[in-house]
């Protein structure tokens, strides 16, 4: 009798359904203010006219996402009016009736839906891939736990991140992602080959391709745009006075940048080249949400931030664009986009680091360098999470959960491509946040600068993993210009 | 390399259940003047470090007994001490005498759900990996798959994580005794089971059939020799660990004689509130604890209890395999529960876990009377606001079971059903009757669900205010007396010499 852990359709409903079981038993842990936020926004759009919508500011939270996200908060505020309607008054400042925080958390649950549908029908591209080629990962006769599409959904439905991010922390993240990818997928099912050729562009296709575009932004914003308040839109969208970082430093170049700077200050003082009377007090460390100067080096503007994050994605939109590879190739040039714009954006969250390591799953069970990389960069982006979650009760699950992916990541990986994968120094280097985290989450607070330096711990983890980030970055661009181009083999991507 | 993967992630999974469910609500929060288990265990806790050793059974001003006083054995109030001094480390207002009854903060919540976890880790999982990997058949990743489902059954979970308790160390060390007995270490094993009835005296509900088994075994080894060697030594080692334990009362004879009488306290009666057993289920047609009196009661239940016992012992001890002794920890638990005096709703842990053992052998079995033991606690659980852990991991388990057991295929043959089959061969072909009982377990989960529903969410009328905990008793005892009959059945019709035996012993 046939175990059903080999048989086909199963195994994918039971991972969906496992990991829906553990989202629901999180329903009661810690829930930052961006539940708060979800919430006034709900309210908001619920109890207030359109064209309130950008201007309300009775919460501090005010709407800061796009126009699409306001229509589906108030889709959700009319199935949230039967759960309790107190939670839709505005004035109802951090509200959270039992009956609130079930709503809410089932919200992000069930808008899942739409991711794991989103990577089932990414999954059956990719088989859909594989079948029309002698392609080196195949699928057949393998068992169930160690075949790609297995793995792809396992590494994209568990991810840590997206699950302590959505579900504890609060966000939208995973529906907003499977829209992304659902996208994708759909683009490239209508061509077996997933392959897109100059020779059949036209203008036809660029100006039915630019409609559609146009379109949805009219829809989006159109409103907006008759009222009238496109500037304060934008403004409340992108909130430049906010500072080069937030105030936990996401793990990318500027926190490297800002740290050169503090130790080069902390140099010139002890050298006498500077006035320690002239520098400014703790600014950047303060832990406050604020704009602020450097002091050695110069300060960075939005500009600046703006061209640097086109300077690091243009090469490969160039690529792409000169030599298109198919699914495969525009997956990659997403990664290094969405990465680039990690590493030098303005005001970068470090939950950002999702937008990359989800799309390089679907690479990493494809190549035995993208697997290197991604295991780089899941793990260094995925701790870098933890400071998300600073309380006591929520320690021991996020733990266990970034042990659970990692371990899964690791021996999965190493299984597919038959060997070990990372260096003995990226080991090193991923080995080195095992003491990392001892230190931050149980010696330092025990120690008395607990008190008077609480940034410290949050410091340390994002230089560490900017580290490992910058250096997933350059292993990335690398792996982009040196992969042979596929055209020249044919129709198989 | 693989399996230690797959362990390690299992092992990672059922750690993340345990303390996701310990993000709710435990027995009594907040309910002053007495509060609820929760608060009984941090007691004991300052009972343990602030009063001497033979103060901690007795009556006196600093120790009163009508608040939570010690009613378990002499190894519970150890593990409390041990407890209360890493307490006394981390916030002594936790422990302190008289001052800190009631005490409640999330970081002292933090403190004891860690105490549980730690309980876990150090006894229970690896006992049951240990059962997993040696002593039951298949496949590794069977036995890995195996090991999973018996890590996340929820009626351990929501009653040590939810409710509050430590039944995972006397569970824990009865399950040591198992892997000891089924390894061949009968020593060790007679040791381990020792010290869990010296945790908590419900054990004896397991007692007869480890005495069985052992006796069995040297009655087999020849009485005159080897066997009473083996005898002498456990016997020994018996006395010696009970001794050992019980060291600091057995000074006096008042002592001993005062701590028994906490731990079997015969006035209370046949039953206490709602709980899923004969008495109680009878209770509601003919008023028991009225009619006949409380010696005649305990009369009763001794006779009962035993009456239903003996055929699964006697068959134990005249063939003593590791098969037969699982489905005489079954029997024999389930007729304590369901027989007994002065039973627990959480009791039917005790039958829950041999049948957690047998999960291999009968998933569809299995899984119906733990997801059934489960529900029955469903009142207590619904008075500690657990309905929604509750509903989470009933429902992940039974998915669980059905898909990684594929408990849902199985021919009648494997449901051990085969005498019981023959006698209804006329009318029903096998595949007719394997149907019958799969439809058995459909209506059976249906009716759970909707009366699990029905408690939650309606209000029951006036005339009636118990209604849905009589309900729910009612139904699960109907679902334990058959259960008992079942496990009885496929024990005692199993042939003297059983071909394809189960490799161990």
């Amino acid at each position: 009798m046939a175990s059903p852990m080999n048989s086909d359709s199963g195994w994918f409903l039971a991972l969906a359904l496992g990991v829906s079981f553990i989202k629901c038993l999180l329903i009661n842990a810690y829930h930052s203010t961006d539940f708060e936020v979800h919430r006034n926004w709900l309210a908001v759009t619920h109890s207030m006219p359109v064209s309130k919508w950008y201007y309300e500011a009775t919460s501090e939270w005010t709407l800061d996402y796009p126009p699409f996200f306001a229509w589906f908060e108030y889709g959700l505020s009319h199935v949230a009016a039967y759960f309790d309607k107190e939670m839709l008054v505005v004035r109802n400042l951090n509200y959270a009736s039992p009956a609130t925080v079930l709503f809410q958390r089932l919200s992000v649950i069930v808008t899942d839906v739409v991711f794991i549908y989103a990577i089932k029908e990414f999954n059956s591209w990719s088989c859909a891939i594989y079948r029309c080629c002698k392609c080196l990962r195949e699928d057949k006769g393998k068992e169930l736990l160690w075949k790609p599409s297995f793995i792809l959904a396992t590494l994209l439905l568990w991810n840590f991140g997206l699950i302590i991010v959505d579900h504890i922390h609060f966000q939208y993240n995973g529906f907003l992602f499977g829209v992304l990818l659902l996208s994708v997928a759909r683009h490239f099912q209508s061509k077996t080959d997933g392959s897109v050729h100059w020779k059949s562009f036209s203008p036809f296709r660029f100006v039915v391709l630019g409609s559609i575009v146009l379109t949805t932004f009219a829809l989006s914003f159109g409103p907006f745009i008759a009222l009238g308040q496109i500037p304060q839109v934008l403004s409340r969208l992108f909130p430049f006075k906010r500072g080069l970082c937030h105030a936990y430093w996401a793990p990318n170049v500027w926190a490297l940048y800002n740290i050169v700077d503090k130790v080069l200050s902390m140099l010139g003082v002890k050298l006498g080249m500077l006035d320690i009377n002239k520098l400014p007090k703790a600014t950047m460390t303060g832990g406050l949400v604020q704009e602020f100067q450097h002091t050695v080096l110069p300060s960075v503007s939005p500009l600046v931030t703006l061209i640097c994050t086109l300077l690091s994605i243009l090469p490969a939109l160039f690529h792409m664009w000169y030599r298109p590879s198919g699914g495969r190739g525009f997956l990659r040039c997403i990664v290094i986009c969405a990465l680039g714009s990690f590493m030098f954006g303005w005001h970068v969250h470090e939950k950002a680091i999702l937008m990359a390591i989800l799309p390089l799953s679907w690479l990493a069970v494809e190549h035995r360098e993208d697997a290197r990389t991604f295991l780089i960069l899941s793990t260094t982006g995925h701790f870098s999470l933890f400071p998300l979650l600073f309380t006591a009760q929520e320690l021991p699950i996020k733990i266990l959960l970034m042990l659970l992916f990692t371990i899964f990541s690791f021996t999965s990986l190493k299984k597919l491509f038959r060997g070990r994968l990372v260096s003995s120094v990226e080991a090193t280097y991923l080995l080195g946040l095992i003491p990392l985290a001892v230190i931050c989450e149980l010696v330092y607070p025990l120690t008395p600068w607990h008190h008077t330096l609480p940034f410290i711990p949050l410091l340390l983890t994002s230089i560490y993993c900017a580290l490992g980030v910058t250096y997933s970055f350059i292993r990335l661009y690398i792996s982009l210009l040196t992969v042979p181009s596929t055209t020249s083999k044919g129709k198989c991507q | 390399m693989d399996n230690w993967s797959l362990v390690s992630m299992c092992v990672l999974l059922g750690l993340t259940t345990r303390w996701a469910v310990s993000f709710n609500s435990y027995s009594g929060a907040s309910k002053p003047p007495m509060f609820g288990d929760y608060e009984a265990q941090r007691h004991w806790q300052e009972v343990a470090y602030n009063l001497p050793v033979h103060e901690w059974y007795l009556n006196t001003t600093d120790n009163n007994l009508s608040y939570w006083g010690l009613d378990y054995p002499p190894l519970t109030a150890y593990h409390s001490l041990l407890c209360a001094y890493v307490a006394k480390l981390i916030n002594p207002a936790w422990v302190e005498l008289h001052t800190s009854r009631g005490y409640e903060s999330s970081s002292h919540k933090l403190f004891m759900r860690t105490t549980v976890l730690i309980a876990d880790i150090l006894l229970y999982i690896p006992a049951v990996f240990l059962y997993c990997f040696y002593l039951s058949n298949g496949s590794s990743k069977k036995k890995v798959a195996t090991a999973l489902c018996i890590l996340l059954y929820p009626g351990l979970i929501l009653i040590d994580y939810g409710h509050f308790q430590y039944n995972n160390v006397s569970l824990g060390l009865a399950l040591w005794g198992v892997v000891g007995l089924g390894s061949g270490w009968d020593l060790l094993g007679s040791l381990a089971f020792t010290l869990a009835l010296n945790y908590k005296q419900m054990e004896l509900y397991h007692s007869l059939p480890f005495f069985c088994y052992l006796l069995g075994k040297c009655i087999k080894q020849g009485l005159v020799g080897r066997g009473l060697f083996l005898l002498l030594k456990i016997s020994l080692s018996v006395l010696a660990t009970f001794a050992l334990c019980w060291l600091p009362f057995l000074s006096e004879p008042q002592q001993v004689l005062q701590v028994l009488h906490r731990l079997f306290p015969v006035a209370r009666g046949l039953f206490e509130d709602k709980v899923a057993n004969t008495w109680c289920s009878l209770n509601v047609l003919i008023k028991i604890k009225t009619l006949l009196s409380r010696d005649a009661q305990l009369l009763l239940s001794l006779a009962l209890t035993f009456l239903f016992v003996l055929p699964s012992s006697i068959k134990l001890l005249t063939k003593p395999t590791m098969w037969q002794f699982k489905l005489a920890l079954v029997n024999s638990s389930l007729a304590f529960f369901l027989f007994s005096f002065q039973v627990h709703e959480k009791s039917i842990l005790l039958p829950a876990l041999p049948v957690c053992l047998l999960m291999n052998e009968l998933p569809l079995m299995a899984t119906w009377f733990l997801l059934v033991s489960t529900f029955s606690m469903l009142p207590l659980l619904l008075k500690d606001g657990l309905l929604l852990p509750y509903a989470v991991t009933s429902l992940a388990f039974l998915f669980l079971c059905v898909y990684l057991l594929s408990a849902l295929h199985r021919s009648s043959q494997e449901l051990h059903l085969g005498s019981c089959y023959n006698l209804t061969r006329g009318c029903l072909s096998a595949r007719n009757f394997s149907l019958l009982v799969k439809c058995a377990f459909g209506i059976s989960m249906a009716a759970m669900a909707v009366l699990s529903t029905a408690s939650a969410a309606l209000e029951p009328p006036a005339r009636l205010p118990d209604l849905f905990p009589v309900l729910v008793s009612i139904f699960s005892c109907m679902h334990f007396l058959a259960s008992l009959l079942y496990f009885n059945f496929v024990q005692l019709t199993e042939p003297p010499s059983r071909r394809g035996q189960k490799k161990t012993n």
